[in-house]
C-alpha cells in the first residue's frame, strides 16, 4: 500500500517490480479471461478426479467414473458381434448353398470370407486369389476337387494330403522316373500336351498315347480329363497348375509335385469356414 | 422557418466518436437505440418479415415427389446423402451445385457492395434481423430510449426484476424457436416436431437446439453490435469493396455545417449557419451507438435509421429532406468541394445554396447510372454467367448412371476352354424417386458375353435390372471371350445401360484385358 507508485506516462499503477528502471505496469487481465482461466482449472481438476490420472506407485487413479479404454475396445467388439450376431447365426444354420442363394446373407458372408481370406490364405493363392505355379487360381473354372461350395468347404475344412486330419482329401502321383524310360516320357509327355495345344514332334504323339494308356489314364481317365474324386488334374484344358507345355509335364512325370493345404476348421472355426466358401464360390468360377 | 422548437433535443453521445476517439479494447458502453419510423425503418420491418418468415416456414412446406420419396420442400437428408430443394434432388457427387451457389453468393456480395455497400449488413444479415427482433420485445417491454436509460441506472426493485426477467424469457423463447427451426431442415418437419415435443427425439436434435439457442440469445440479446465491430469479418472485407461510386450513409457537410443548436440566434448574429441543428436524433437511434456525422465508419452497418431519424425532423424544420442519404464518395466530394470554395476554407452552406434559399445548379444529385458502371456490370455479368451454367446444367443432368470399376487384381483369369474373363464392379445409379428396369448391354468386344454374380442367367451380352428408386445398385459383372475372338492384350468396349421405359441411357468405355501371349 505503501508503496504504490503510479506511472507518470500513462497513469496506472506500477506492480512495483523494476527492472533497470523499467517498471511493470499493473493492467489487470480481462475478466472474461480470468474467469475463462479458472473454469479451466476447475475442469482440470474435476477431469483428474472422473478420469485416470495421478500416477501412483503400481498404476494411476482410476477415477470414479470408472472409465478404461480397454473397456471401450471390449464393448465396441461386444457391440460389434451383437451387430454381426443376426447374420451369424443364420450362417450357422444354413449350407453354403443356401447362404450362396440368398442375397443379403451372401453379401455378409463374401465381405466377411474376404476378410478372412486377405488374413489367412493370401500367402498361398495371392492377394487376388490368382495363385502361381504350384498354388491353384481360385478364380478360374477349373477345379482339381470340385468347385461347388460344399465341395470347397470340405477342402477348406479338412485341407489336402494334410496328414493332421484323417479326413483330408487324400491321393499321390506316382514318381515316373525309375517306371518309365526316359523315350516314353518323352512320348507321354507330347501326348498330354497335344491334348490341349501343338506340339512340336507329331511322331511322339502316337506311342505316348499307348504310354498314357497304361499308366496314366487310371487316374486321370482314358480321355485326360481328370477324375475329381482323387485330385487327378484334367490334363485336356488350358490350366497347368505345374506349368505348361512338354517339358513342365515331363518334370511332372519325373518327380511329381503334390500340393498340401492345411485343414483350417480348427484355427478359424466352422463359421468362418462356410464365409471363405462363399466368398471363393463368388469369385467367378463356381459351379 | 427555423422553429427548433419543435425539435426534441437528445443527450445521446456516440459510443466512440471522432472527438473522443478511444482503442478498439475498451469496455463496452450500453446503447439504447431510440425507436426509429420512416421509409427506412418501413423496409426493415419488411426485409425483417420476408426474411423470418422464410427462416421459420420453409421447412413446413410441403411439395408432392411421389411415395418414394419425402415430401418435404426443403429438406437436407444427411442420413440418405440427399438433398431436396422443390423439385431439384441433389445427390453428393452433385454438390457442385452448392459451391455454383455460394461463388454466385460471394460474387452477388461483390455486385450489393460495389452498388448499395453494406446493405447485406443493414438490412438482410441475420444478425442484425435478430437483434432488430430482440430490440421489439425490449421496447414493448421496457419502454423506448429514455425509459430504458432511466431503468438500467435505477436500483434493483421488484418492477426492474419482473421487466428484465419477462424480456430475458421472452428472448429465450425466440431463441429456442430459431435454434428448434433449423432442425426442421434435416427431418420431416411435423415428425420431428412430436418427437421433439415428447422427448424421443435424437440426442443430436436437442443438442443443435441448445447450441443455437445459446448463440441466438447471446449473440442477438446481448452481445448485439459487439458482434459486428468485433467478431465479423465482414465489415472488413466488405469495406474493401466499396469505391467512390458506391452508395453508403452519409452525412451531408456541405449542406449541415457549421451545425448549431441556436440557429435562429447565429443567422441574426450574421453568422453562417448550416442545416444540422445537432438534436443528436441520428445518433440516439443508431443500433451501433455512433454519430454518423463524423464520416464513414467500420462499425456502421448502413441500416439508414439515421437517414430516417434525420428527416423527420427536418421535415419539422420545413428543409429538404437528405441531410443524411445515402450518397456516392464522388457526390460528396464534389459538394464538399463547391460548398469549401475547393477546399480552401470551412463550410458555408451559402455556397451551395441559391439566395433564394434553394440548392445551388451545380450540385451533384445522386440518379441509378452512378452506381451501374464497369465494375458492377462485370459482376452482374459474371453472376449470371455462373447462374446460367448452373441452371443449363441442371436442365441437362443425367439421372440415370453408370460408373464401372475393372478388377485390378487379377486384372484377368484365364479359363479351362483357353477363354479370357475380366472381372468388372458395375455400379447404375438410378437418380429418380420412382423404381426402373434398366438393360445393360455389351457393346463392342467380339464375342464377349456377360454374367452376373446373383443373377441366375445364362451368359449373354444384355440383361434386365430392376433398380429401386433413389438408388445405386451394385453389380458384380463378369465379362468373357473366347480365345479367338482376342484381338490384342488390351481391347476398349462400352457398357450401355437403357430405361427400358423411357429415353435416358448412359455408357461406360471400359477395358478388356488378356495375357500378352494369348493370340
Amino acid at each position: 500500500m505503501s508503496n504504490e507508485h503510479i506511472d507518470e506516462i500513462s497513469g496506472i499503477t506500477t506492480t512495483g517490480h523494476e527492472w533497470d528502471g523499467i517498471k511493470e505496469l499493473n493492467n489487470p487481465l480481462p475478466r472474461w479471461w480470468v474467469i475463462t482461466f479458472y473454469i479451466t482449472v476447475a475442469w482440470a481438476l474435476a477431469y483428474t478426479i472422473a478420469y485416470p490420472a495421478w500416477p501412483m506407485l503400481s498404476s494411476a487413479t482410476r477415477g470414479v467414473l470408472g472409465f478404461s479404454s480397454r473397456n471401450d475396445v471390449k464393448n465396441e467388439m461386444a457391440a460389434a458381434d451383437a451387430a454381426k450376431a443376426k447374420y451369424v447365426t443364420a450362417i450357422q444354420s444354413k449350407t453354403v448353398s443356401e447362404i450362396a442363394a440368398d442375397d443379403t446373407l451372401r453379401e455378409f458372408a463374401v465381405a466377411a470370407g474376404g476378410a478372412a481370406f486377405k488374413v489367412n490364405c493370401v500367402q498361398c493363392h495371392g492377394s487376388g486369389a490368382q495363385g502361381s505355379t504350384g498354388f491353384p487360381n481360385l478364380n478360374d473354372d477349373d477345379w482339381l476337387w470340385g468347385g461347388k461350395a460344399e465341395e470347397i468347404q470340405q477342402t477348406i475344412t479338412h485341407g489336402i494330403r494334410f496328414a493332421a486330419d484323417p479326413d483330408t482329401r487324400q491321393s499321390e502321383m506316382t514318381p515316373f522316373a525309375d517306371v518309365l524310360k526316359p523315350e516314353q516320357i518323352a512320348q507321354v509327355s507330347a501326348y498330354v500336351a497335344s491334348l490341349s495345344g501343338p506340339v512340336q514332334d507329331k511322331s511322339l504323339i502316337e506311342p505316348g498315347a499307348m504310354v498314357f494308356a497304361d499308366n496314366c489314364a487310371a487316374c486321370h481317365g482314358e480321355n485326360g480329363k481328370g477324375n475329381r474324386d482323387l485330385g487327378a488334374p484334367n490334363l485336356t484344358d488350358a490350366i497347368w497348375l505345374h506349368g505348361s507345355g512338354e517339358a513342365a509335364i515331363a518334370a511332372q512325370v519325373r518327380a511329381p509335385k503334390n500340393g498340401v493345404m492345411p485343414a483350417w476348421v480348427g484355427r478359424l472355426g466352422e463359421t468362418t469356414v462356410k464365409e471363405l466358401a462363399v466368398y471363393v464360390h463368388s469369385l467367378g468360377g463356381g459351379e | 422557418m427555423l422553429d427548433q422548437s419543435q425539435v426534441e433535443r437528445l443527450e445521446a453521445e456516440a459510443v466512440n466518436s471522432a472527438k473522443t476517439r478511444q482503442p478498439l479494447y475498451a469496455a463496452r458502453k450500453k446503447i439504447f437505440p431510440k425507436r426509429a419510423s420512416g421509409r427506412f425503418r418501413q423496409f426493415k420491418w419488411l426485409v425483417m418479415a420476408i426474411t423470418l418468415g422464410i427462416y421459420y416456414l420453409t421447412p413446413w412446406l410441403r411439395w408432392d415427389r411421389g411415395p418414394f420419396a419425402p415430401d418435404q420442400a426443403v429438406l437436407v437428408d444427411l442420413a440418405n446423402r440427399r438433398f431436396y430443394f422443390f423439385f431439384i434432388e441433389i445427390w453428393p457427387q452433385e454438390f457442385y451445385y452448392v459451391a455454383g451457389l455460394l461463388m454466385m453468393a460471394g460474387v452477388g456480395l461483390f455486385l450489393i457492395t460495389s452498388t448499395v455497400g453494406r446493405a447485406w449488413c443493414g438490412y438482410t444479415c441475420p444478425q442484425t434481423v435478430w437483434v432488430d427482433l430482440f430490440l421489439v420485445v425490449e421496447r414493448a417491454i421496457e419502454g423506448d430510449r429514455n425509459a430504458r436509460m432511466k431503468l438500467d441506472a435505477a436500483p434493483w426493485s421488484a418492477r426492474k426484476l419482473f421487466l428484465r426477467v419477462s424480456k430475458h424469457a421472452i428472448w429465450l423463447v425466440i431463441a429456442v424457436a430459431t435454434g428448434g427451426a433449423w432442425i426442421f431442415y434435416f427431418a420431416d418437419a411435423p415428425k420431428l416436431l412430436g418427437e421433439v415435443i415428447t422427448g424421443t427425439a435424437a440426442p443430436i436434435a436437442y443438442a443443435t437446439i441448445a447450441v443455437l439457442t445459446g448463440t441466438t440469445y447471446v449473440l442477438g440479446g446481448l452481445m448485439r453490435e459487439q458482434v459486428c465491430t468485433y467478431m465479423c469479418p465482414w465489415p472488413r472485407i466488405q469495406a474493401a469493396m466499396l469505391d467512390e461510386n458506391s452508395l453508403t450513409v452519409t452525412y451531408n457537410d456541405w449542406r449541415g455545417e457549421p451545425r448549431s443548436r441556436h440557429a435562429k440566434k447565429a443567422s441574426t448574429a450574421g453568422q453562417s449557419v448550416g442545416d444540422c441543428v445537432d438534436c443528436n436524433a441520428c445518433v440516439a437511434v443508431c443500433p451501433m451507438g455512433i454519430d454518423i456525422r463524423d464520416g464513414q465508419q467500420l462499425e456502421c452497418i448502413t441500416c439508414a435509421l439515421c437517414i430516417d431519424a434525420c428527416d423527420s425532423v427536418m421535415d419539422k424544420l420545413g428543409r429538404e429532406r437528405g441531410l443524411i442519404s445515402y450518397a456516392t464518395l464522388a457526390d460528396y466530394n464534389a459538394n464538399m468541394a463547391l460548398a469549401t470554395s475547393g477546399g480552401t476554407g470551412p463550410v458555408n452552406p451559402a455556397l451551395v445554396r441559391t439566395p433564394s434559399g434553394s440548392f445551388a445548379d451545380g450540385l451533384a444529385h445522386f440518379h441509378l447510372g452512378k452506381i451501374f458502371r464497369l465494375r458492377t456490370y462485370i459482376y452482374l455479368g459474371v453472376w449470371s454467367a455462373i447462374g446460367l451454367v448452373l441452371v443449363y446444367s441442371l436442365l441437362t443432368r443425367e439421372r440415370l448412371e453408370l460408373n464401372v470399376l475393372h478388377d485390378r487384381n487379377p486384372q484377368f483369369v484365364t479359363l479351362s476352354d483357353g477363354s479370357i474373363r475380366n472381372g468388372y464392379t458395375v455400379k447404375l445409379l438410378n437418380m429418380i424417386p420412382e423404381p426402373r428396369t434398366v438393360e445393360i448391354t455389351l457393346h463392342g468386344l467380339d464375342g464377349g458375353e456377360m454374367s452376373i454374380v446373383g443373377i441366375d442367367q445364362p451368359a449373354s451380352r444384355s440383361f434386365s435390372i430392376p433398380v429401386e428408386p433413389d438408388r445405386l445398385k451394385t453389380l458384380k459383372v463378369f465379362v468373357r471371350q473366347p480365345a479367338d475372338q482376342i484381338r490384342k492384350p488390351a481391347q476398349s468396349f462400352e457398357f450401355r445401360i437403357d430405361d427400358t421405359a423411357g429415353s435416358e441411357t448412359a455408357e461406360y468405355t471400359a477395358t478388356f484385358n488378356a495375357p500378352e501371349n494369348s493370340r
